[in-house]
């Protein structure tokens, strides 16, 4: 991609950006989210997305729950580089923050396509509605997305509004703790939001657990994404691979994912629900496969010696990152097929919507790794 | 008080008057390939109560049975426990009612309810919830809900919840085998304000019977009041690990450092 022969550096200033044709084709594909996202907001979501009466959530919360625990980076290296200052993981907290906040915004503008009286997005906070773990949900993300773009300021005040910058430096020390912390609240609550379904959810999924488990798992999901990236944006920018941080990295990951599986699998037994991992059928099929190949495996790589080597740290973090990506879906659609039937899939709309945007954030990463410092240690 | 009807499923005869006194009251559509009534009623936004036709087993023969189906009014209503924005609330007479005003369109009431009641209006550009208010208006004025007062063989009773609930249980033990010993709606999500009584099983009759007999909100409660004591306190060590870990490493380097130098 960087090697393309045919690029060529778009420079503005101090400001640059190489075009590619690969890059042209994400611009396109962004400008084809902008048409079906202004389309979805004019027609409505019936003629748009395939959801109906009993799948009244779908492929769109789907990604914003896979896209909230993905941006788990943001508060774990909050918590590990700026909180608990482990040793290396500072060299690489200002990728994690800055995965986290693109991450956010694509949830947060899913979501705004996503719910049908977006107009009304501010009454909850004259209303509230404190018995719903959706307001915990609501209030801690609007918060933390505060924090967050006050943590980026720092990294953008080096570039612009320099003066800015010292005032950002007050404010840093109690937004790491406060970024650390809250996404605690929301991560659970998020989980906590299925609570309110005890007689429709799978009880291969469902359990009274099930806040702990989003806030273990979308915690070592942020950093097995985060080791994806760095190999990434090595691959594009030779910009270095820093073993010794991604060893912490693995560590960490590997110890909360094999906490996580002896977990699960107690609390299974605990609610007398473990057989139905081996009842047969489509649910203990995909309950196995993200137990076991997104848990389970990964875990073990991580703890053995070729889990430490850059192919195992590759396979470790990607195995993860699917089996987090599984979990959400497989708790939103797999857990609700025997009650909610047959009867949905993805329209094309909806499809597309989800692809241009993920276009429109891999351009936004492009451009502030090349404008911004992303990839040099951070001073803290 | 708490104001609740007891349907008597043994009384109605399927004519589907209910559906359409709703309609006019509610000035809800009448949509083709969407009836209220019938083996096929559909439930959907513009469908707040339906009467659908089946066909059961009693005492080895087959049966009609006619259930009519709206929302249940839950003393302590999912709905109104999950909506973030307050949207979903109790009125006086103890009608669970919806301010389009204040939803966002999350579609949690949907599935939170543990009988899937509430519905969308999915055609509009902005969308409402949709579903049976017991025509709150109407009984604030002392008047009976539509469905009710239009029902021509008396199988809805409207009244107190105590009241209708002691008259259910007269009925089964004054008719002698003639009910199940089953009063639907008594203890089913906590209670609800609307009472059925049946000569079938309520599974037969394709209602929801796999619903906990606590409030679903006591399921959400249970985990959301540690949150903030959680939260703080969580915030407070954060803090107070922050300070120890930074000395604890400042500590460590210069130690590093005094080593190195002495070696030198």
């Amino acid at each position: 991609m960087s090697m393309a022969a045919n690029a060529y550096t778009l420079q503005i200033r101090d400001w640059s950006f190489r075009i590619t044709p690969l890059r042209i084709m994400l611009f396109a594909l962004t400008l084809g989210f902008g048409l079906l996202a202004v389309y979805r907001l004019i027609v409505g979501l019936g003629a748009t997305t395939n959801m109906n009466d009993r799948w009244a959530w779908a492929y769109w919360l789907i990604l914003d729950y896979v896209f909230i625990a993905l941006a788990g980076a943001g508060y774990s290296m909050a918590l590990m580089s700026h909180v608990l200052h482990v040793q290396d993981v500072h060299r690489v907290s200002r990728r994690g923050l800055l995965i986290s906040l693109l991450f956010y915004v694509y949830a947060l503008v899913i979501l705004g396509l996503e719910v049908g009286r977006w107009d009304n997005w501010y009454r909850p906070l004259f209303y509230w509605g404190y018995h719903s773990p959706l307001f915990e949900v609501y209030i801690a993300i609007i918060f933390y997305f505060g924090i967050q773009l006050i943590e980026f300021s720092e990294v953008a005040t080096e570039k612009v509004f320099k003066p800015a910058n010292r005032y950002v430096q007050m404010l840093l020390p109690a937004a790491f703790v406060l970024g650390a912390i809250i996404p605690f609240g929301h991560q659970g609550a998020l989980g906590a939001i299925f609570l309110a379904m005890p007689n429709k959810l799978h009880p291969l999924w469902y359990s009274s657990m099930i806040p702990w488990f989003y806030v273990l798992t979308s915690f070592y999901a942020g950093l097995s994404l985060l080791i994806l990236e760095m190999f990434w944006s090595n691959r594009l920018y030779a910009s270095g691979i820093d073993m010794p941080a991604l060893h912490k990295l693995l560590r960490v990951g590997a110890c909360l994912m094999a906490a996580y599986f002896v977990w699960k699998i107690i609390d299974l037994y605990r609610l007398d629900a473990l057989g139905y991992a081996f009842a047969g059928g489509f649910e203990s099929a995909l309950f196995l496969l993200e137990l076991g190949g997104g848990v389970l495996l990964p875990a073990l790589i991580g703890f053995s010696r070729w889990g430490k080597t850059g192919t195992g740290l590759v396979t470790f973090a990607a195995l993860a990152t699917m089996g987090l990506i599984l979990n959400r879906a497989n708790v939103l659609y797999t857990g609700f097929y025997r009650t909610l039937g047959p009867g949905y899939t993805p329209s094309w709309i909806e499809w597309g919507v989800s692809i241009g945007l993920f276009a429109a954030i891999i351009l936004a990463y492009l451009f502030i790794v090349e404008n911004f410092n992303i990839f040099k240690a951070a001073k803290h | 008080m708490t104001k609740s009807v007891l349907l008597d499923l043994t009384q109605c005869i399927g004519c589907g008057a209910c559906t359409v006194a709703c309609k006019l009251w509610n000035q809800l559509e009448f949509a083709d390939g969407a009836p209220a009534t019938g083996e096929k009623a559909v439930k959907d936004h513009s469908n707040w109560t339906t009467v659908t036709f089946r066909k059961v087993q009693k005492d080895g023969a087959p049966v009609w049975r006619f259930v009519k189906e709206q929302c249940l009014h839950c003393l302590e209503p999912a709905c109104v426990s999950v909506c973030f924005a307050k949207a979903l609330q109790i009125s006086k007479e103890g009608a669970v009612v919806y301010r389009p005003d204040l939803c966002v369109g999350c579609r949690y009431c949907m599935l939170g309810c543990p009988f899937s009641v509430p519905k969308y209006e999915w055609q509009r550009s902005l969308p409402n919830v949709s579903k049976c208010q017991m025509c709150a208006g109407k009984i604030a004025q002392g008047e009976v809900p539509a469905c009710v007062g239009a029902c021509p063989t008396g199988a809805m009773t409207f009244g107190e919840r105590d009241d209708n609930l002691a008259l259910a249980r007269q009925r089964i033990e004054q008719g002698n085998g003639r009910y199940i010993n089953h009063i639907y709606g008594e203890k089913e999500a906590g209670g609800t304000r609307w009472l059925y009584l049946s000569d079938v099983d309520f599974s037969k009759l394709g209602m929801v019977t796999n619903v906990p007999e606590v409030p679903i909100a006591s399921f959400t409660d249970d985990y959301l009041r540690w949150t903030v004591p959680l939260l703080a306190g969580g915030a407070l060590l954060f803090t107070a690990l922050r300070h120890y870990t930074k000395r604890r490493n400042d500590i460590e380097s210069s130690q590093a450092s005094q080593k190195e130098s002495k070696k030198k």
